[in-house]
This record gives structure tokens, C-alpha cells and sequence, in this order.
């Protein structure tokens, strides 16, 4: 009974609730990563060097007006944010932040599930949140947004395709799909995936980076030509949906890398006995330190690239990473069964 | 018991939303619901023991094929219905005869699906069961079902060189 429903219960209470501060706190530290990058100080007022903004942002953002447009179809409208948001979310259902650990004398995974199709499960439930984005810009009636989700749809259609081909080549690796196997084949072959695989990686990462609509692929948000982007006619609390998903949807491609590329909750040179002292940290810091890594080079990345023009956002896509990602899986087959 | 009920309530989601994807006005909604349709779907496979096919039903039909279908109604003008054909009756008539064959279709499965029981893939050169879900599908398409499955893929190929064809006249 309680290894059946509290359990699992308890961890999704800790995980959706880490997630969602995890991601108010990020949109904290972005402002403040950016305002150092450019000589500002961010911001200061709420609380010391303002680490109370992300409650001062949520509060705002609940008691806003919240606007539906006269023309925009209802209930698509109020759907779409809904839409984007739950995707976002439920990935974490299958994302190990560490192995099973004892806990007052009880065996516990550090993971909701290992589910046997797990990265399968990831990409598919990514691939449903695309709706959110093509609906909200429908159901607006309003030109910019449409544009926008347009533009938005294309290219996480065309990423995906890329991202979906870099993982096949971590599959044929680890030789499962299930994301603690992942792990554990990197345990035993002692070596992280990145270092065996790192075209994969380097594909991955860019279209982490075009897929959660990131600088310097933020296309769909481009403020210059399109007053905002998709959610241009949302307000309030809806807003901050679409804000939630994008941010939670970051945590999402910095966890799947660390635990694809990385070795998920594993210590560095994890068969190397002399440097057990690592081990004081324990397995899940490991997983959160690395994810944070990545996180804090997808601002670093916004800090510091200028937005692509949209034609070469395709060209990079279609011409450059899918021929590379195919010959790349090509290459990993052919060692595969000359090793074998 | 918990199995039937879960069946049911499955299978009065499907059939419910199926209804509203013919009978919703609006063709953005109508697409909607097929995609809520598929989703349901795939919760079946689940329910069946098949996550790998759950998987692919939401990655390829609920993700990528019905994305497709809604930019197609987003982008085409649907605002006037298609002309009435000169025989009114023609559709429904088209309509009854394709409902016959697949009920008979559906039928003769259930009629042969009763005559023989599932057992377990057994891979020559090993002893048991090949363990996952996904393993059995793999293997299943690369030996017993190779050759439909490379028809498969050339029709897919086919259709790829063909749209882009038509998408780009002078190449």
C-alpha cells in the first residue's frame, strides 16, 4: 500500500513543486546573469540583491486582469496554455535524479518511474506541446500571434526531427530506452556518453536550444517583428503559463542531456576507486550540479549570440545538423558491429 | 475487473470523442478532438501491455501527423463547404458501404483473434521470451515482417520525392 500509492505520490508532490520553484527561481537568475553580463546589477529592491522578485513576480501575475480578446475562440484560448503546461510537466515523470537510496530503512528511488520506453516517452510527450504554442497563436484572431505560432511550429517540427535522430545514436550505446539503464551503461563502460558521442551532443544542445525557443533561436518571440510573440494576447496568469512551460520545458533538455551526455546522478570517473572522497556528495547533488551547469549556459548563450534570421534558422536545421545527425548514427552503427 | 472497467471508460472516451470529431462544426475543434481521440488510444496500448506502441501512437499520430492536419485547416480556407455533388445521396451511400466493410473486417478478426491465443515471441538461438516490449517489435520488423516493412519505407520515400516535387517546380 505504501510502496504502491504514498510513495509515488509524495515524490510527484516533491518534484512538481521543486520544478515549479526551480523555475520562478530561474527566471531570477536569468535577469540577474544578464544584468551581469552587461554591467547592471538586476534586480535589488525585493528582499536582499532582490532574491524575493520571483514571489513579488508570481503574486503580480496572479491578481493581473486577466483578458480574453472578443474575436479569439474561447475555448482554444483558455486550452492553450493548459496545453503547453502539462507536457512540461509530466516529462518529469521519468527523469532519474539518482539511484535507489535507503531512506529510514525503506528502499527508495530517486526517479517516479522507469518506464522500459522512457526516452520514447520524453520525446513524444514533447512533441504533443507543440499544440499549446500552434493553438494559442490560432486562437488569438490576431496577426502577430498566428505568425508567430507559425513560426514556432515549424521549427520545433524541424528541430525535432535532429534531437530525435542524436538520441537514436545514445540508444544504440546503451542499448535501452530506459533512462536509469542510460545510466547504468555509462557506469559500466566508465566513461561519460558526451565523450563517446559528442557530435550527438553538440546536435542535441542546439536543439535543446531551438526547441524551449531560446536565444539565439527565440524566433517565435521576436520582439522587433512580432510585438511579442505567440502569447501577445495573453495576460495575467495565462501569461505566465506559457512563461512556466518555456522555463520548466529548459529544466526538462538540461536534466535529458546531463542524463543522456553526462551521466545523470553518476560522479565524475565513476570506476575510479581512488576518488571515492567524491562520494560525500551525494548522487542527486551530482544530478542537480550538472543540470544547474546547463542551465547557466543557456543564459550564458542568450547573454552572448544575436538572434538567427529565420531562413538561416532552416538552413542550420534542415541542411547542417539533420545530414550530420544521420551520418553521425550511420558512423555509431558501423563501430557498433565492427566492436561487436 | 479493474481491467474491464478501465476498458470501457477507454472505450467510451474513444468512441465519444470519434463522434465529436464528425459532428464538431468547427475544423480546428474537429482536429482537436482527434488528436484527444488518439491520445486515448495510445492509453489503450497502454492498458494492453504495448508502452513502445503507446509511445509511437502519441509521437507519430497525436504529435507529428495531426500537427500537420492543423496547418493544413489553418492555412487552407475553409469558410465554404466543398460543392454538393450532383447525387446528393452519393456521399451517404459511399459512407454506409465503407461502414459494412469494416464492420465485416472487424468481425472476421474477431472470429479468427477467438481461434487462436497469443504466446509469447520466442527468438531461435536463445531460450525464453525476448524481455521488452520494445525488443519484440524490433525484432518481429527485421525478420518475420521485413519485407512489408520495407515496403513501407519505400512508399514513404515516395511520397517524400513526390511532395517535394510538386512543392518545388523548377529544381
Amino acid at each position: 500500500m505504501i510502496d504502491q500509492f504514498v510513495i509515488p505520490l509524495l515524490k510527484i508532490v516533491v518534484v512538481l513543486n521543486a520544478t515549479l520553484l526551480g523555475v520562478t527561481y530561474m527566471v531570477l537568475l536569468e535577469r540577474k546573469v544578464i544584468a551581469w553580463a552587461q554591467s547592471r546589477l538586476g534586480p535589488m529592491r525585493v528582499g536582499p540583491y532582490g532574491i524575493l522578485q520571483p514571489i513579488a513576480d508570481a503574486v503580480k501575475l496572479v491578481i493581473k486582469e486577466d483578458i480574453t480578446p472578443v474575436r479569439a475562440d474561447k475555448w482554444v484560448f483558455t486550452a492553450a496554455p493548459i496545453i503547453s503546461m502539462v507536457p512540461a510537466l509530466i516529462v518529469y515523470a521519468v527523469i532519474p535524479f539518482g539511484p535507489t537510496i535507503h531512506l529510514f530503512g525503506r528502499p527508495v528511488s530517486l526517479y517516479i518511474a522507469d518506464v522500459n520506453v522512457g526516452l520514447l516517452y520524453i520525446v513524444s510527450v514533447a512533441s504533443v506541446g507543440v499544440y499549446g504554442i500552434i493553438l494559442a497563436g490560432y486562437a488569438s484572431n490576431s496577426k502577430y500571434p498566428l505568425l508567430a505560432s507559425l513560426r514556432a511550429s515549424a521549427q520545433l517540427i524541424s528541430y525535432e526531427v535532429a534531437v530525435t535522430l542524436t538520441l537514436v545514436s545514445v540508444i544504440l550505446m546503451a542499448r535501452s530506452l530506459s533512462m536509469v539503464s542510460i545510466v547504468n551503461a555509462q557506469y559500466n563502460a566508465g566513461v561519460w556518453f558526451a565523450f563517446v558521442q559528442p557530435v550527438a551532443f553538440v546536435i542535441f544542445f542546439i536543439g535543446g536550444l531551438a526547441e524551449t525557443n531560446r536565444a539565439p533561436f527565440d524566433l517565435p518571440e521576436a520582439e522587433q517583428e512580432l510585438t511579442g510573440g505567440f502569447h501577445t494576447e495573453y495576460s495575467g496568469m495565462r501569461f505566465a503559463l506559457f512563461f512556466l512551460a518555456e522555463y520548466a520545458n529548459m529544466i526538462v533538455v538540461s536534466s535529458v542531456a546531463t542524463t543522456l551526455f553526462f551521466g545523470g546522478w553518476l560522479r565524475p570517473f565513476p570506476n575510479v576507486a581512488a576518488l571515492h572522497v567524491l562520494d560525500v556528495i551525494p548522487s542527486w547533488m551530482w544530478f542537480l550540479i550538472k543540470s544547474f551547469v546547463f542551465l547557466y549556459i543557456f543564459i550564458w548563450v542568450r547573454a552572448t549570440l544575436p538572434r538567427y534570421r529565420y531562413d538561416q534558422l532552416m538552413r542550420i536545421g534542415w541542411k547542417l545538423l539533420i545530414p550530420l545527425a544521420i551520418a553521425n548514427l550511420v558512423v555509431t552503427g558501423i563501430v557498433k558491429v565492427l566492436i561487436a | 475487473m479493474g481491467q474491464a472497467i478501465a476498458f470501457y471508460t477507454l472505450a467510451a472516451f474513444i468512441l465519444g470523442f470519434a463522434v465529436l470529431v464528425v459532428s464538431t462544426k468547427d475544423t480546428v475543434h474537429s482536429v482537436l478532438f482527434l488528436v484527444l481521440d488518439f491520445l486515448f488510444v495510445a492509453a489503450l496500448y497502454v492498458l494492453l501491455g504495448a508502452p513502445f506502441l503507446a509511445a509511437i501512437q502519441v509521437l507519430v499520430y497525436a504529435g507529428g501527423i495531426v500537427v500537420l492536419y492543423l496547418f493544413v485547416v489553418m492555412l487552407v480556407n475553409l469558410k465554404r463547404p466543398p460543392e454538393a455533388h450532383q447525387d446528393p445521396h452519393r456521399r451517404t451511400k459511399l459512407g454506409f458501404g465503407l461502414a459494412v466493410a469494416v464492420l465485416l473486417e472487424l468481425g472476421a478478426i474477431a472470429t479468427y483473434g477467438m481461434t487462436r491465443t497469443g504466446s509469447p515471441l520466442v527468438v531461435p538461438g536463445t531460450n525464453g521470451p525476448l524481455p521488452g516490449n520494445t525488443e519484440q517489435v524490433g525484432w518481429l520488423l527485421y525478420t518475420s515482417y521485413l519485407i512489408p516493412f520495407e515496403i513501407a519505407s519505400m512508399l514513404l520515400l515516395v511520397a517524400m520525392i513526390g511532395a517535394i516535387v510538386l512543392a518545388k517546380r523548377e529544381l
